[in-house]
């Protein structure tokens, strides 16, 4: 039995690739009806491809367990998900629009803080900010630009459109999967890619290569770009060792490296060589032990000097973290007029900040029905996801917030789209998911053609994170 | 290049070495117990010894069967040589120097991966071996094949060379060295010409090296001349003398190797002095023992001038 179209709904929710039972949406037109050719068994067999693809392609992500580490396989679903051209066109630019205002922000906030003396952004979200570094005030990073790769999350809501739900500007993750879905898909449904115009997402090493190449503090022809990893047991090891290999660039370890004469080397069989730019994958805290964790072994002694005296780039810049705060995120849609004089082109998601009395007690009061974030962490830990919580998880939710109000965040509950997905014996579900697009900024800007899609596997949840049970699609800009 | 990839690449080519050569020699074996007749006392536990395995391996199992040993061989993950583990620590080093390999040889090695952890099974029993064995050789000859075709040849190239060759050279003594055992454990009667004959001949064949014996010897399988062949052979890419040469090539192209490479010529001139062909035996073995040394002492002048220095 092939799959049944005309059973497959979506109920209230917004799905991304049918628009009613039975009748597919215009992107994914072609995809619906390449599917319905395929019997029970062809679906099956392009399932183990997929499969047998990613145990290959050595495609994993590791999970800390009590039991130690353990490197799973990448949960993949096979039908891709697919928005048109079009609409990806506005939302690309508002991603631009986005990261050019959280850059020239947070410039003003290391230098005059021009946004804070014009009474746009209350001082104390500032002062109390965890990823405030006083270590970065008055440093000129080139073209002003402090996070150079940024990922940010996108859903759609019931009403179809795309809304923002967080910006991700420490050390965002999660580009290589998005690669590498690309090219399973390739394999495993070959056919789709001579009918459907699919846009390319394989430029992304060679863009990102780009960006980091134009932030050397040297001259020189060829500068020495490095990636910087915490190491192998890092959950996204295997992103940054992909990273390294498409850019051409050193994988580097924090013991490769070394400071001389505020310079950083690395040791390489020749002896010491110079490093012009550092993709650094490790957060700020850990980067050097002589400024901030005093035990960090991951990170570089001297590495912040060498940075601050304009003789290595890291990108991210340290401290670009402080946009990343949920509280700034409220305030984001207010950052761009002020620095663009703009309206933001992709809104946020509704926001209540726990700080503000009257927000406060509305989010007290409406514990189940709203979803409370910590301001501060990324992962999807620590929140609490009202509808689903029993009333000792909102107690608990209650006390915190009243503790430390700054530090909390609430949202409502999002109608997160869906898009169908095989489950258990090969039948077909609508599942939720969101999208985190990359945009990259130094001398230009650049947004991937879609993004990563995070899928939450389990029926009827919305946590999309790898670490909780999410899977992934593959993402298809169409022209349609 | 980093130390440390120079480091990671180095071991990746041992330990591809090592499982190609493991596989050969179990394959090797199954034939020669065929062959030998039943009065040759002559067990799978020489497999052992000869891998200086002896005190892990009777931690592990009391029998000392065959069923045990090639188990101890390609599937026990606490024998840090068997073909499992040596396949984990090249998914290791590869998966953390996959920026200087071509893309595709984590692919390979994890398809191989996949394959001995689907079929081991099929190698410990008898049955099936060979098959499962050749599959294990085909795979580590299709990684080879991709270095050979798509790798530049840079440091790293020069790395995996030098990884390699140490590891080869040093399969060769011992795998000598237990051709030169089992020769001392025939009994003078009237079938031990013929037995001598057949274990020459598998060393020969261990090594790949049978046809290429008889081309360029054009003598037949003796003792003395096999040994001749195996060491001093300049062209056969598993005799000491080309391993030898390879890794002095290789060192040469790699930067601050002066005092290396001038080490290496003269150990090349003066290697073979001490073989006497006329007295192999017990004097054999003790020299293939001191030739071991000294290619541990090779790996040890490699490790301080290029690889991490470890506190």
């Amino acid at each position: 039995m092939a799959i049944n179209w005309k059973d497959y709904s979506s109920g209230d929710f917004f799905d991304e690739v049918m628009s009613s039972p039975g009748n597919a949406r215009k992107p994914a037109k072609k995809l619906v009806s390449y599917l319905k050719s395929l019997s029970e068994e062809d679906i099956s067999t392009r399932k183990l491809a997929a499969e047998s693809t990613i145990k290959e392609m050595g495609v994993s992500f590791t999970v800390y367990t009590e039991g130690g580490n353990i490197d799973r396989a990448w949960p993949f679903d096979i039908i891709p998900r697919t928005i048109s051209a079009k609409q990806w066109e506005t939302a690309a630019a508002g991603l631009k629009q986005r990261l050019t205002a959280l850059n020239l922000f947070i410039n003003d906030l290391y230098h005059e803080q021009k946004i804070i003396k014009d009474g746009v952004i209350p001082e104390f979200v500032l002062k109390q900010s965890k990823n405030y570094r006083k270590e970065c005030e008055g440093i000129k990073p080139a073209f002003g630009v402090w996070a150079h790769i940024c990922g940010t999350d996108l859903v759609r809501a019931g009403d179809g459109e795309f809304y923002v739900l967080e910006d991700n500007l420490r050390v965002p993750s999660g580009v290589s999967y998005m690669l590498e879905n690309r090219a399973i898909t390739k394999r495993v449904l070959p056919e789709l890619f001579e009918e459907v115009d699919i846009q390319p997402v394989d430029d992304y090493p060679s863009r990102l290569f780009d960006t980091l190449e134009a932030l050397s503090p040297r001259r020189v022809k060829r500068p020495a770009i490095v990636v910087l990893t915490p190491g192998i047991f890092n959950s996204a090891y295997f992103e940054h060792a992909f990273l390294a290999q498409q850019m051409g660039a050193e994988l580097v370890e924090g013991s490769d490296l070394v400071v001389q004469d505020d310079c950083v080397f690395m040791k390489t069989i020749s002896g010491l060589e110079r490093v012009d730019v550092i993709y650094r994958r490790i957060d700020d805290l850990f980067l050097d032990p002589e400024v901030f964790d005093k035990d960090s072994v991951l990170g570089v002694p001297g590495l912040m000097r060498a940075w601050q005296k304009g003789k290595v780039a890291l990108a991210n810049a340290p401290g670009a973290g402080v946009a990343d705060d949920k509280v700034v995120y409220a305030f984001v849609p207010q950052v761009i007029k002020y620095y663009l004089d703009q309206d933001p082109l992709i809104p946020n998601v509704e926001t209540f900040l726990c700080y503000d009395n009257k927000q406060r007690e509305y989010v007290l009061a409406n514990l189940d029905k709203l979803v409370v974030k910590p301001a501060n962490e990324s992962g999807g830990y620590g929140m609490l996801v009202g509808p689903h919580s029993t009333k000792k998880d909102r107690d608990t939710f209650a006390e915190l917030i009243k503790s430390n109000p700054r530090n909390y965040i609430a949202q409502p509950t999002l109608a997160l789209s869906t898009a169908p997905t095989l489950v258990g014996k090969n039948d077909i579900e609508p599942r939720h998911l969101d999208l985190r697009p990359f945009i990259l900024q130094s001398k230009d800007t650049y947004v991937t053609k879609g993004g990563l899609t995070r899928v939450a596997m389990k029926k009827g949840s919305l946590v999309v994170n790898s670490s909780q049970g999410g899977g992934s699609k593959d993402t298809w800009i169409v022209d349609a | 290049m980093l130390s440390k990839v120079a480091e990671r690449a180095y071991w990746t080519a041992r330990y591809l070495e090592r499982v190609e050569n493991t596989a050969r020699l179990i394959r090797v074996y199954d034939n020669l117990m065929f062959d030998l007749p039943r009065s040759v006392n002559f067990g799978w536990y020489n497999l052992i010894s000869l891998n200086s395995a002896q005190e892990e391996f009777d931690d592990r199992f009391k029998v000392q069967d065959e069923r045990n040993v090639v188990k101890f061989l390609l599937g026990d993950e606490h024998n840090y040589s068997s073909v499992v583990s040596s396949l984990k620590m090249i998914r290791e080093n590869v998966r953390t120097t996959r920026d200087v390999v071509p893309e595709e040889i984590w692919e390979l090695i994890n398809e191989l991966n996949l394959y001995v952890h689907d079929n081991l099974q099929q190698g410990i029993n008898r049955r099936k071996r060979h098959e499962f064995l050749d599959g294990i050789i085909k795979g580590c000859q299709q990684i080879q094949g991709l270095l050979y075709t798509t790798m530049p040849h840079d440091a790293a190239w020069d790395f995996l060379r030098i990884g390699r060759s140490l590891e080869r050279a040093d399969m060769t003594t011992r795998i000598l060295d237990a051709g030169m055992a089992a020769v001392l454990q025939l009994v003078d009667d009237e079938s031990a010409v013929n037995s001598r004959q057949i274990i020459w001949g598998n060393v020969l064949r261990s090594q790949g090296a049978d046809q290429a014996y008889r081309r360029t010897t054009r003598t037949s399988v003796r003792g003395d001349s096999v040994v001749h062949y195996l060491l001093e052979d300049k062209v056969f890419p598993r005799t000491i003398a080309h391993s030898l040469y390879i890794i002095l090539v290789s060192a040469s192209r790699l930067p601050r190797s002066h005092q290396l490479v001038a080490y290496l010529e003269e150990l090349q001139t003066n290697v073979f002095d001490d073989v006497d062909y006329e007295q192999l035996g017990e004097t054999l073995r003790d020299y293939l023992n001191d030739l071991q040394t000294e290619l541990g002492a090779i790996h040890e002048k490699i490790a301080s001038l290029w690889f991490p220095i470890y506190e």
